[in-house]
């Protein structure tokens, strides 16, 4: 189980399959988070807030998702093959909107194609994975979103403070993360070392598909990893 | 037949399944990892799903095979969308037969694709009976927690 901050976090999941919305749910839940899951691009846009001939609000002072609904979305994962709308067409849109950009996005699809990995991780994407989804996987999510709720917080404090006073709380912010990421990692290697143990006593070597081995693609190119201190930029 | 010895036998058909590749070890584990004292029966209701959403799949399949001419994009889709489902689950067998299924369908081989329909609906059936037992069989050792 996460810590209690854990359960502030929330996360919308976009798949048009029943099967894998009830998977990424369960996964999500099991993990600590707090969890929406909608079946196609278009309510995922509707549930943010942003609606297909919506202008972007001028005046909108921050550029956190708060503005445009009630509940705050801290990251979004969707399948890429939607019929109408796919995953990397949605990403697009969060991109270009002012208020969503900063929400991490993630995209899962079944096929492992590199051009399709590269185009979505180009477009903005924070990671790629491959169905069906691990606990694991999901272990890699709280960096993104602890990394984009600082730098919220930050942005805001910048739109009215010198340059320098935005720094120093950059610093302090990043220490506080570093302390909250810690603690939190140990408890995740546990966890993941645990589950790995499960694994490795009863499988044989070469059996994690998830490794990108048809494809010839390194999987430093589509799991990039984190060391688990992040850098506020 | 005690408890435990009820337990071993779940075990039991658990490898088994896994040893004959009905079922992918990794996913199959994992789903069972998911659930615990608030969720003790979520592999059941996903697999529940799981058949609700192919007898789905299988009448839109159906109604492409019989399409004239046949229509290979359609049924390449929707063939897709099982697979994914198979995958998720940890149908093995039933995604292979998909995978092969799809090559059919990218062929434009009418005749590969009515056979290989056949063969996924011919493992899909075999993996509902042994799950059907399985979780017969898990629901009298009183199984609805994590190991």
């Amino acid at each position: 189980m996460g810590m209690a901050a854990d359960s502030q976090f929330h996360v919308l999941a976009v798949d048009d399959s029943l099967i894998d919305r009830k998977l990424i749910e369960r996964l999500l839940k099991t993990s600590s988070y707090q969890v929406t899951t909608v079946d196609s691009g278009s309510k995922a846009l509707e549930f943010l807030g942003l609606y297909e001939d919506d202008q972007t609000n001028p005046d909108s002072p921050s550029v956190s998702p708060n503005n445009q609904q009630e509940v705050e979305v801290n990251l979004i994962i969707t399948d890429y093959c939607m019929p109408g709308m796919t995953g990397y067409d949605l990403l697009r849109k969060i991109k270009e909107s002012s208020s969503l950009k900063n929400i991490p996005v993630v995209i899962m699809s079944s096929e492992n194609v590199p051009s399709r990995i590269n185009r979505c991780l180009e477009q903005g994407a924070e990671e790629f994975f491959l169905k069906p989804v691990r606990l694991s996987d999901l272990n890699r999510l709280r960096p993104h979103i602890i990394k984009t709720k600082s730098k919220d917080q930050n942005q805001e404090k910048t739109r009215t403070h010198e340059e320098e006073e935005a720094s120093q709380k950059l610093e302090m912010s990043s220490t506080k993360i570093q302390k909250l990421e810690s603690s939190e990692v140990k408890q995740e290697q546990q966890e993941l070392v645990h589950h790995q143990l499960q694994l490795q006593q009863s499988q044989p070597p070469n059996s994690n598909k998830r490794k990108t081995m048809e494809e010839g693609l390194s999987p430093d190119r589509t799991r990039p990893r984190y060391s688990g201190i992040t850098t506020v930029v | 037949m005690d408890r435990n010895q009820l337990r071993r036998q779940v075990a039991h058909m658990r490898s088994s399944l896994i040893e004959q590749h009905y079922l992918d070890q990794q996913q199959f584990v994992q789903l069972e990892d998911l659930e615990d004292d608030s969720n003790p029966n979520f592999v059941e209701e996903i697999v529940t799903l799981f058949y609700k959403d192919s007898s789905r799949l299988f009448q839109k399949i159906d109604q492409a095979l019989h399409s004239v001419p046949m229509d290979f994009a359609r049924l390449d889709d929707y063939v897709h969308q099982f697979k994914g489902s198979s995958s998720s689950i940890g149908a093995i067998k039933v995604k292979n037969e998909c995978t092969q299924f799809k090559e059919f369908c990218l062929a434009g081989n009418a005749e590969g694709c009515l056979r290989a329909f056949q063969r996924v609906k011919h493992e899909h059936e075999a993996l509902k009976r042994q799950l059907e037992t399985y979780f017969q069989l898990r629901r009298q050792a009183g199984m609805a927690q994590r190991s």
